[in-house]
């Protein structure tokens, strides 16, 4: 009861920020010089024609009247008509949205299985060789862009030693694992840096902490210590870091798709660029505002359904 | 206790421990000294480009495709078109060095003064900043950045106006919660009471403690435009061909890599040399900054 009160009133802050959202796409589209009925008809240009497209696509309209249409649109989940694929870009985007789905989730996975020990490590032995060794590895890996990391891990296992096919989806569960675990892995290097640094922070923190003392005091041994205080308490702000960034990991599929070749959406926001399918370019621009937004209300309600301190009264 | 700020690559913590070797009044020094050695290397081999190299970035030479590095005339090679790789790494750094002061020096400046007003005044303007603030941030950065360049075409210019439209919004959110606490000091209460100017009161009691967080972050973000301006050339959006730029350089050379893999890691070498340069010198300001007694 208390999380579905929580619940609502989150969703409530958040229609605001949604509405906003829709606002910038539906006036996105406006910045694009030139008439859009040219765009749709090509060689088929008549004003005849070129007053139909403006009367169904709503452009007859006054802005407030055209955006108010743009909103029940988008609501029922009507994203318009690609210019490039003579499609419903719902539709399009629909198709794509799996493999894209597959790799934030993969790639968040590996993040976690690479941040978690490193940063725990570079804490507890502060200055050892896993410290050292992860700052330099990370100051680099900041400053390496996506795209060369993903370059570099396809001559060396792509072509040098050919363990992992490199571009396409693949089909199974099995095939997508392989076929996305260099672009996986090539997401994860960037996104890890940021919540090594944050977890190594936090646990050393809570190292100092008197109820780590205490722990240590009662003769518990050292594993035990970490595996019942000290870990618990610095994962859940881990969540916190990981919801707050997510918006990177998304944006890095957008490159990274397109070093690999995935078929997401991606792929699809960049080609339309080139072929300047405006509506898709729209379409997206909203739906990965809305997936941020909604994957970070999953990590709030994770991380207050998780920390037994943050009673849903007080949030 | 030590709590890391999250904007401290903790490059800083390497060097504190290091203390018996380096005199005190060093420390954090040495990253901000590498950082400024590898940026002034980088920006006088580029804006410097026709003392090192001959050869135009975009002269094509079509007897002399592919060369390897160490070439005679050519350092380091030549790509498909018998272009000199060296001239069009040098000059191609031009458009990255370019994006990182141009586009993150407008931002900074931009979003720390709505910031400081934001957190200055309050209700309702404010308050309506910063809501609009959180909008933006509502977007992935490189969504955005791409939607914007795709509306208003691909072309270096409109590459900036995007980095700009797109990430002023970190430096407001620093410098909106740094005035929001610094209104609660002494002095700022006491320069209130006294009847101060508004503007006195922000540019002269509030933004000494408001620029260096934003200085520090102006340097991780510009690393963040170099690669975000690297991976467009790259996917070809942005800087267009056949304009030198170290993203597109790289994109071109993917091509060739299985033979001939220097066209690609070369280019990629000295974007990688930019960066940690830029975020060496974070490292070392965000340590130089900090107040004495916290270090």
């Amino acid at each position: 009861m208390q999380l579905l009160f929580y619940l609502g009133k989150r969703i409530g802050q958040l229609i605001p920020i949604l509405l906003g959202i829709t606002v910038v796409s539906f006036v996105l589209i406006r910045l694009v010089p030139g008439d859009p009925a040219l765009q749709l008809l090509g060689n088929h240009y008549t004003p005849q024609a070129a007053a139909l497209v403006n009367h169904n696509l709503g452009l007859d309209r006054s802005i407030p009247a055209q955006y108010w249409l743009f909103l029940r649109h988008s609501v029922v989940g009507n994203l318009g008509m690609s210019y490039f694929y003579h499609d419903a870009v719902a539709h399009e985007i629909a198709v794509r949205f799996p493999a894209t789905i597959f790799l934030i989730a993969f790639a968040g996975v590996l993040t976690v299985l690479i941040a978690v020990p490193l940063g725990t490590i570079s804490a507890l032995r502060q200055g050892g060789v896993v410290d050292q060794g992860a700052r330099v590895f990370f100051l680099v890996g900041y400053a390496l862009p996506g795209f060369l990391i993903g370059v570099l891990l396809i001559l060396l296992f792509g072509v040098k030693i050919p363990i992992f096919p490199i571009q396409g989806y693949g089909t199974g569960f099995a095939g997508h694992i392989g076929h996305l675990f260099l672009p996986a892995i090539t997401l994860a290097i960037p996104f890890s840096t940021v919540l090594v640094r944050s977890l190594r922070a936090t646990v050393i923190e809570v190292l100092g902490t008197d109820y780590v003392t205490t722990a240590k005091l009662k003769g518990l041994s050292w594993f035990t210590v970490l595996r019942r205080d000290v870990l618990p308490n610095s994962l859940l702000p881990l969540i916190v870091v990981f919801g707050v960034n997510l918006a990177f990991l998304v944006g890095g599929t957008v490159i990274i798709e397109n070093v690999f070749s995935i078929p997401g959406l991606g792929s699809l926001l960049v080609s339309s660029v080139s072929t300047r399918d405006f509506p898709v370019v729209q379409a997206l621009t909203l739906f990965f505002g809305v997936f941020v937004l909604a994957v970070n209300l999953l990590t709030d309600i994770l991380h207050v359904s998780l920390d037994p301190r943050l009673t849903l009264k007080a949030v | 206790m030590v709590v890391a700020s999250p904007m401290v690559t903790g490059r800083s913590r390497v060097i504190a421990r290091t203390q018996v070797l380096v005199p005190t009044f060093m420390r954090g020094r040495i990253a901000l000294i590498t950082g400024t050695v590898l940026l002034v290397i980088s920006a006088i081999g580029c804006i410097g480009a026709p003392l090192f190299t001959q050869y135009s970035p975009t002269a094509i030479d079509p007897l002399n495709p592919l060369l390897a590095p160490f070439s005679p005339g050519h350092l380091l090679g030549t790509d498909e078109f018998g272009r000199d790789l060296l001239s069009r790494i040098l000059y191609g750094g031009r458009y990255d060095l370019a994006i990182a002061f141009g586009a993150t020096s407008v931002t900074m400046v931009f979003g720390m003064l709505v910031g400081l007003f934001a957190g200055h005044f309050g209700r309702p303007f404010g308050t309506i900043a910063m809501r609009f603030v959180d909008l933006v941030f509502a977007f992935p950065f490189i969504v955005l950045v791409i939607a914007i360049i795709a509306m208003l075409g691909p072309s270096l210019f409109n590459l900036f106006i995007a980095l700009w439209v797109a990430s002023w919004v970190s430096y407001a959110r620093i410098a909106h919660g740094r005035t929001v606490s610094a209104n609660g000091y002494g002095y700022v209460v006491a320069a209130r009471a006294l009847g101060f100017s508004r503007l006195r009161i922000i540019f002269r009691h509030t933004l000494p403690s408001v620029l260096p967080a934003c200085l520090i972050f102006a340097m991780v973000d510009a690393v963040g435009n170099v690669l975000l301006g690297a991976s467009l050339g790259f996917l070809g959006i942005g800087i267009r061909q056949p304009t030198p730029e170290w993203g597109s350089i790289i994109a071109e050379g993917q091509n060739y890599i299985l033979s001939e893999w220097w066209l690609s890691i070369l280019p990629g070498i000295a974007l990688v040399v930019l960066g940690v340069a830029l975020s060496l010198i974070g490292d070392g300001l965000a340590d130089a900054l900090r107040p004495r007694d916290a270090r």
